[in-house]
Parts: C-alpha cells; structure tokens; sequence
C-alpha cells in the first residue's frame, strides 16, 4: 500500500479538499516522519514544532465552517532558511546571524501564509547559499537521503532532501547558479528555477542580486507548477519582479506538448560527465522522442566560460550585498571589551617602535570591530568569496575581472538567444556526476565551483531551468535532466517535464 | 602566484575582514588558485561587446513620493546587538587617540 506520505502535493491538497484527509493528520503525519528521518538527514536547522498543529487546526476549521481557504490549505511546506519570517529565528546557516529574528515577511513567505500552507521549519544551506553541497552550513551537515555518507548537494540540500526524504511534500528553495537544481537531482527529486524576475525577491537575504531566484521543489513537476503559481507575480517592494500575469500553471502542465523541439547542447556531453549521467540523459532524451519530440544538437560556444563569468559576477554582487552585515545594526558583533584591548597593546606597540607609518595604519576601533565582527561571524567559503569579489572590484581590477565577465555574459546570453531559435528547451545533464561523498571537494574550491558547469549559465542569461529525476546510478545515486527554456516559458518547462514524468516513474522512487 | 599575501592582506581591509595566519595563507593560495582558473576568461574576444549587468532590461522604478508606513523605531533595534533607547551603539568615533 502506498503510504500517505508518498502522496504528491496535487494529490494531497485533493484529499484535503474533499474531506477525506485533515489538516492535522498530515502535519502529524510529516512530523512523525521528521522525528523518524531527521536524526540522520538533518534537513531542518529549526522546526516550527510549537506551532505547526496550531496552524493546520486553524485550516481545518476554516474549511470544516465552509469559509473560503487558500490555494494551498493544508498542505506543509519547508522553506530554506534565507528567507526572512517574521518573529522566526532566519540564520542563512551562518553564526553572523545565528540569532536574527526578522521584523518582516519576505514576500514569498507571506503569500505561502496567505495560501493557507502549513509551516513546517527551516531548512539547511550552505552559509548564505554559497556552496553545492551545504557542508558549508555554520550549523550542521545535511545528508543525501540515498547514502548518508553522500552530500545532498547545495546550496538547498536541506529543501531537497526533506522532499526526498518524505518530510514535506513540498519546499522552498533559491537558486544562483544551481542551488535549487543541483540538490534536486542529487536528491532525485523535481527542482525549478524559475525565470530571473518571475518570483519577488523581498525578503530573501542577498546573495547575488542579479542572480538569486525562489523555486519551487518537490516530487513532480506538476507539484512544482502549484507552488510555483503560489510565490510567483509582481510586487511592488522588488522592481526586479516583472509585472505580467501568472499562468494556471498547475491547469496547463498536464497539456503535452505538440511537435516539441529539445536542443541537445553539444558542449554539455564532453569532458568531465559521468558516463553513467550520459547514458541516463540520452535514455530520457529517447523517452521524448517516443512522445513525439524531435532533438537536434545545438551549440552554445561560451559554456566553458560560464563558471568563470559565474564566480566573479556572484562573487561581486556577494561582497556588496554582504557589507550590510557591520555588527551594528543587526547579526554577530565581536567581543568589544576584547577587541579594545588588543588594538591598545597593537597600538602601544607601535609607539614604543616608534612605527609612526603603522600608527597611521591602525584600525579605528570602529573599523577594527567591523572586521572582527566579519571575520568571527562568516564561514571560510563566504570569507572566499567576499575577498574574491572585492578584489574584482577594486581600482585597478574593475576593467580585467567584473567587467570582462560581464561582457562574456552578454555572450552566454546571445548563445541562448541563438540556440532557441531552432529548438523550444535545451537539454541536458544538471550535475557532472551523481552525489558525491561529504568532505570529498571540501579542501578545494575551485572543485567545487565546476560543479555548477550545467546550470550557472541559466541563471547568468535569467532563464528558467528545471531538474528531473531521470535514472539510478548503479550505486543506486539518483540522475537528473536538466531542461532550459527561454525567459518566462516556465509554463513549457513545467509541461515538459510532466511529460516525462507521465511516461516515465524515477519521480515516484523513495530512498 | 596571481595574488600576493601582501594583496590579500590589503583586500581584506577593503572588505572589512581580519585574517590572521593561518588563514592569511590559505586564502592566498586558494584566491590565487581561483583567480589562475579566471584567467580562462582572457581567450574570449569582447571587443565592441555590450556588457550585461543584469538578466531584464530593468530601468530605474520609481513610485509616488508618498510617505508610507516604515519600520517603528523599536523593531528596527530590535536586533541590535548594542543599542540604548533610540540608537544602534558602536565604539566611539571621535575623540579616540
């Protein structure tokens, strides 16, 4: 028999529409599965344990009195903790705000609350979503589901494998070069990046502004279609999210598409792929074809340079929008009584040597608690990137890293604006090669970042993206394809996928 | 190397961060390490190309001059981590010798 907690989300919000299934008894159920699951997972940084019965007691009421109740009423949902909730511990996995209490929803938050949804907890991350494997998370690390000896990919490994894990059949994730997509797949489940404007960004702590997008993860595409119509639409408080309608997704995604055109990229099959990914991604591509599609291979000649362009765009915006955390107005402020007395002694020092240069030199005390603050309260990879970012941007270094980037990101975008004129999605693999093993690539970066080799140049160009389950490594690792799509055609990619999905059942495997 | 320890130690005051050895190092070695890999980018010819900041062709959104409800003076200090009845509280500025 299959257990409630296999249920997709459409199916579930069925039942609780039709009576057949409270409120409550899903929220039990998902929290029995968390006490059950999470001890080894480690998904959630914080449960809202206090008040998840509390607030699936008041949808049922709502419904038992016949009063209209929210697209999502009843259903759970986990939500990656860079998201700012009112009055709710929001730490972005980091010490420099392991004690943050919002003063506001974030946009997606409210709109998840004005759905009806049931709050479930906060997910784990890497510190501030900079990672794709949130080992990099100040808190605790994440497991993969399948193996936990294996990293559930990042940087919203604890949305994707609380999804994997049937601890919530739905969550929040945010993506800048991957971090919804890359965790979907390695934790085989659904992931969208939506379109670069698409969802509103309020209240979602910055990491790269240009780049961050809120998706939608969950075991199918059709459940990523009814989130999504949730969190997406224009809002006044984020001039980034565009103004145009949103589509019944969850209507349109069980249309096939007719006379569907896939782009195989060409340069996405070559070095560095996994032959066991390969032989999944060609399968799938031929489960297409049996639906009718046609493939042609397309080229998108500047792939190689898109994790370049990537770290240094991201690492740019990062070192901006992480100058807001000063110990002053919020976050982790350094021991002040400790931090004078140091710079005293440094600053005695200097007299008796008569070092008048490296008095001159001396940190204020205002800019000495900055940096002691900073560098006591950010991880080692945000360190990394805020330095890497800053050095890009200083005088002298403007012209050689930001902007050359941003000129070969003019060129990424064209190859997708060329690309797209003969095929409708581009396909391919969403990672290089299944989970791999926790501290693997922790000692080197630069391993790390290429992991993102197929999904930054999405999020470079603002398109959506999508990953879908679509195989088993013979170590039993789950595969995902990965499908693009022009700038706010997220309704074809969520029809596509459906698609696959209505042919195919690696989507309905659990660990 | 692409970056110096003397480079890293100057961006870290830019950045408003304290590295301390070994840290200082480390970060060295791996932003030079980085920045060997970024280099990939100078094979590319961008001549007479437009660059891209941003994925939509936003332009500055403005809207009526209204005053609007903002944050109440408590809650915005709320998350102080050094503060008194009105203020954010920070070491002192001037004065110090």
């Amino acid at each position: 028999m299959i257990s409630l907690l296999d249920h997709t989300a459409t199916i579930l919000l069925r039942q609780l529409q039709a009576g057949a299934l409270s409120a409550v008894e899903l929220a039990q159920a998902y929290m029995d599965q968390i006490d059950r699951c999470d001890g080894t997972v480690k998904a959630f940084l914080h449960i809202h344990a206090d008040s998840v019965l509390e607030q699936a007691e008041r949808i049922d009421r709502k419904r038992a009195a016949g009063q209209p109740v929210g697209r999502l009423a009843g259903l759970p949902v986990a939500v990656k903790d860079l998201l700012c909730q009112e009055g709710q511990l929001t730490t972005c996995a980091s010490h420099m705000l392991g004690n943050f209490h919002p003063p506001y929803d974030a946009t997606a938050i409210r709109k998840l609350k004005e759905a009806d949804a049931v709050l479930l907890g906060r997910t784990n991350l890497d510190e501030f979503a900079m990672g794709g494997s949130t080992e990099n998370s100040a808190f605790q690390k994440t497991t993969n589901p399948w193996d936990p000896q294996r990293i559930p990919g990042g940087s919203s490994g604890g949305s994707a494998a609380c999804v994997a894990a049937r601890m919530a059949p739905l969550a929040v994730g945010t993506d800048t070069g991957g971090s919804i997509r890359c965790p979907a797949a390695l934790c085989g489940v659904t992931g969208l990046k939506p379109s670069y404007g698409r969802v509103s960004r309020f209240g979602l702590v910055a990491f790269a502004s240009s780049l961050d997008q809120i998706g939608p993860i969950a075991q199918t595409a059709e459940d990523c279609a009814l989130l999504l119509e949730v969190l997406a639409g224009h809002d006044p408080n984020d001039s980034t999210s565009v103004n145009r309608p949103v589509p019944a997704y969850s209507l349109a995604v069980r249309r096939p598409l007719v006379g569907l055109r896939l782009g195989l990229v060409r340069e996405h099959f070559g070095e560095g792929l996994d032959g066991e990914v390969e032989q999944a991604v060609r399968e799938a591509i031929r489960v297409y074809e049996s639906l009718g599609a046609t493939v042609a291979e397309v080229s998108l000649p500047h792939s190689r340079y898109a994790v370049a362009t990537y770290y240094i765009i991201a690492s740019c915006e990062a070192s901006a929008n992480l100058a807001r955390y000063d110990g002053a107005h919020y976050g982790y402020r350094t021991k002040e009584p400790a931090m004078l007395d140091e710079l005293k002694h440094q600053r005695k020092q200097l007299h008796e040597a008569g070092d008048s240069a490296g008095l001159e030199a001396l940190d204020s005390a205002l800019i000495r608690m900055y940096r002691c603050s900073r560098s006591e309260g950010f991880g080692l990879e945000v360190k990394r990137r805020v330095m890497l970012g800053t050095y890009a941007l200083s005088a002298g270094y403007y012209d050689a890293y930001y902007l050359k980037a941003l000129k070969v990101r003019r060129l990424i975008h064209r190859d997708f604006q060329e690309a797209f004129k003969g095929v409708d999605l581009i396909v391919g693999p969403v990672t290089p090669t299944p989970a791999y093993k926790l501290g693997e690539k922790a000692d080197d970066p630069l391993a790390m970042y290429l992991f993102d080799l197929y999904t930054a140049s999405t999020n470079l160009a603002g398109l959506p993206g999508i990953a879908v389950p679509c195989g088993f490594s013979t170590g039993r690792l789950p595969i995902g394809l990965h499908l693009q799509a022009p700038p706010f055609e997220d309704e074809r990619l969520l029809r596509a996928a459906t698609m696959f999905q209505q042919a195919t059942d690696w989507h309905t495997a659990a660990p | 190397m692409a970056i110096t320890r003397d480079e890293v130690e100057k961006v870290s005051l830019l950045a408003r961060l304290l590295l301390k050895e070994p840290e200082l190092e480390q970060m060295t070695g791996q932003l030079g390490a980085v920045l060997e890999y970024i280099a990939l980018l100078d094979e590319v010819d961008t001549a007479n190309v437009e660059p891209m900041a941003h994925p939509l062709d936003v332009v500055d959104a403005f809207r009526d001059d209204e005053v609007q409800p903002s944050l109440d003076r408590e809650r915005a200090l709320a998350n102080a981590p050094n503060r008194d009845d009105e203020c954010y509280r920070v070491p002192a500025v001037l004065g110090v010798t």
